[in-house]
């Protein structure tokens, strides 16, 4: 689903981090880890066509992905429903309805009200429900665990370990201890370019 | 997936987002009135700066109407993209392998929509103030209905470019008047043409084929512009 | 993103002298050497080329019928009108290349035309107002060519502080080379609209360079300026991309390796 060979990036003319290479098939998860400053967004956003790699290259095999990141791309003047009715006409690739993925998330109480009231775990419930709406066989997540607590990192787990079940395949960074149960997980542990 | 889905899919993402953004717009539609306004204050200083003389006035008419349709575009501009780049969700449309030039192109029309179509049904209001002659009035507002549609169109590629500045509208003005100026020099020509009585069907015909260039080339650069500052 | 891209290059090298060319030129280490030894040249051939046409221009060219001693800004009022609009086209064209390719040579080069090319504009606007008032009787007239060299320099003002605005570097580098692409597409358009307009509105009077029928006398010394001024261009690009590539590449090895050649 997505190679990657000697792939880095850099920032003012310094490499962020040292330089990655990994093969993820599907039914894969990549964790990638490191200190805070590490680069692991960068990478991610490389791997998302977001950023262009400086040096190296990378091949992947789907047009669309799946992508949380800090900025969760919710529309604060319209409501949950209001902005998954959105994604899911714009993305036109969706094989459930907004009501079942609101459910999922836990958000069903709140689905009518403006996402500026929603707390930041509800706002990452939201961004999860889009993704569950994404129908994409591979997902970037950057710190999906942030700002939930323990009913939503189960959630995500749950979410995860569905996705690759069905032949799905993810980047996930994080920080954290936490470290989702499934077998088919590889380990990229960055390392900051500056440290070399 | 065949082309046919995708290309049906593309036409419902581009509706999709047209219509969010209208929705959007709606939701604070307070701030629409903003380049309206702006509008108003910025002609009706000109009589108050240079006096009330009729034919004075009508003299200036449609460079003043022009350059005050000019100013508040620009300032109406930053909301373009601004929102979007700002909450993330620019990044989840280059994700979602949907062209970013056909999603440029549904927020220029939706910005077009909301803020360059009132400028239009406002500039009557404008002419009678100018005390610009009768006859050229359907002339102004002809090329306002071409003109601001070109203005959204390569300020869209302005804003691309300074939207990851946190200041970048003082930039955009800069970066924008100067490829104003054809617009401005044919469009005024053309109502100026239509005050003496002159043919002015060339200027309007001249609107148009930048019209035409500008929806055909402008996406696209926008596209790269943002991009650009994604990165 | 093609894995084969290196694989088949090995293959068959020195297809295309150009291609060649233009990939050697993207080796930093390559460039700094070969500007280097070209720049003195440039510098000289300039120098040489401006002492001759000067001469010429000012000590033997006999004084216009009509605009008396006046007329000799020309020499460096046309070269540098002249060079505001090559560079941009030569600006416009390197960021080109340097957004489809992602060349960084060609980034720095588009760059470091910017400042020249707004200088030249600054002085053919100073030097035609300056023109203009013997000629018009005023500093300023809104004549066709100095309407569309102020809109030239606003294009300029642009790319330079789109450039300087963005924090990092090479997305400052690649938003304004998109910038001067978007200005180039335009640059006609407002040029000819701009003479339009000035045909329009018969405010301003004859263009200072109106005659056509000029002398040979007073003629080669302008071309002779004209030739010289690109060499400036040449030697003041080179000069400034130098700067900046060492500048960016100030923690690379081969700069490491210059630094000490240099010391020792």
């Amino acid at each position: 689903m997505l190679s990657v060979s000697k792939i880095n990036f850099e920032r003012y003319f310094e490499p962020v981090f040292e330089p990655v290479s990994f093969e993820l098939k599907a039914g894969q998860l990549l964790l990638v880890t490191g200190s805070n400053g590490c680069g692991k967004t960068t990478l991610i956003r490389v791997l998302a066509d977001i950023l262009y790699p400086t040096s190296g290259e990378f091949l992947r095999r789907t047009d669309s992905m799946g992508y949380v990141g800090h900025y969760l791309g919710i529309k604060d003047d319209l409501s949950v429903i209001e902005n998954l009715r959105f994604m899911r006409d714009f993305l036109g690739t969706s094989r459930r309805s907004c009501k079942d993925v609101i459910r999922q998330v836990g958000l069903g109480r709140v689905s009518e009200q403006l996402a500026r009231t929603l707390s930041a775990g509800q706002r990452k419930r939201c961004a999860l429900a889009r993704l569950l709406l994404s129908n994409t066989k591979l997902w970037l997540l950057d710190e999906p665990y942030s700002n939930l607590d323990q009913e939503g990192v189960n959630l995500v787990d749950d979410m995860l370990i569905a996705h690759l079940e069905t032949g799905g395949a993810c980047v996930l960074a994080t920080h954290g201890n936490h470290r989702p149960n499934w077998a088919g997980t590889q380990d990229c542990r960055l390392i900051s370019g500056a440290a070399a | 997936m065949t082309p046919e889905q995708q290309s049906g899919s593309m036409a419902s993402a581009f509706f999709a987002l047209l219509r969010r953004d209208l929705l959007l717009a709606f939701r604070r539609r307070t701030e629409m009135l903003f380049p309206i306004v702006f509008l108003l204050v910025v002609v009706s200083l000109f009589p108050l700066g240079i006096g009330p003389s009729p034919a004075l006035l009508a003299r200036i008419a449609p460079g003043v109407i022009w350059i005050a349709a000019l100013l508040a575009t620009v300032i109406s501009l930053d909301g373009l993209f601004r929102s979007d780049f700002e909450d993330g969700t620019l990044e989840q449309f280059v994700l979602s392998g949907h062209p970013l030039t056909l999603i440029s192109l549904a927020k220029i029309l939706a910005h077009w929509l909301v803020a360059g179509l009132p400028l239009v049904l406002m500039s009557p209001l404008l002419a009678v103030w100018m005390n610009l002659p009768i006859e050229s009035l359907g002339v102004m507002v002809l090329t306002l209905a071409l003109g601001t549609p070109i203005l959204s169109l390569i300020g869209s590629i302005g804003v691309g470019l300074t939207i990851s500045l946190k200041r970048g509208g003082q930039l955009l003005s800069l970066l924008v008047f100067p490829l104003y100026v054809p617009i401005l020099i044919i469009a005024t020509a053309a109502v100026m043409a239509a005050s003496d009585g002159l043919p002015y069907t060339a200027f309007l015909g001249l609107l148009v084929a930048g019209l035409i260039t500008s929806v055909t080339l402008a996406p696209f650069a926008a596209a790269a512009a943002l991009k650009i500052s994604l990165s | 993103m093609n894995t084969n891209a290196t694989t088949m290059n090995k293959d068959k090298p020195r297809k295309n002298w150009l291609v060649m060319f233009i990939h050697k030129m993207g080796s930093p280490p390559w460039f700094y050497g070969f500007s280097g030894k070209l720049i003195p040249w440039l510098w000289a051939i300039f120098a040489a080329l401006t002492i001759w046409g000067l001469y010429l221009g000012l000590v033997k060219a006999p004084a216009d019928y009509q605009q008396g001693e006046s007329f000799r800004i020309m020499y460096l009022h046309v070269p540098s009108a002249w060079m505001s609009m090559l560079i941009y086209t030569s600006m416009a064209i390197m960021g080109f290349i340097a957004l489809v390719w992602r060349i960084r040579i060609m980034e720095i080069l588009a760059m470091s035309s910017a400042p020249v090319g707004a200088a030249f504009t600054i002085i053919a606007l100073a030097s035609g107002s300056l023109w203009g008032r013997p000629t018009w009787g005023t500093y300023w007239v809104w004549d066709a060519r100095l309407t569309s060299e102020l809109v030239l320099l606003f294009l300029y003002l642009g790319v330079i502080g789109l450039y300087n605005a963005i924090d990092e570097p090479r997305k400052a580098a690649r938003a304004a080379c998109l910038l001067a692409l978007v200005g180039a597409v335009n640059l006609p358009i407002i040029h000819y609209s701009v003479k339009w307009w000035n045909t329009l509105h018969q405010g301003s009077s004859i263009s200072v360079t109106g005659g056509s029928n000029i002398d040979p006398s007073m003629l080669w010394p302008l071309l002779i300026m004209a030739f010289a001024v690109k060499f400036y261009y040449g030697a003041n690009l080179l000069t400034r991309a130098r700067v900046k590539l060492l500048e960016q590449d100030k923690r690379k090895g081969w700069v490491k390796k210059i630094i000490k050649e240099r010391e020792s």
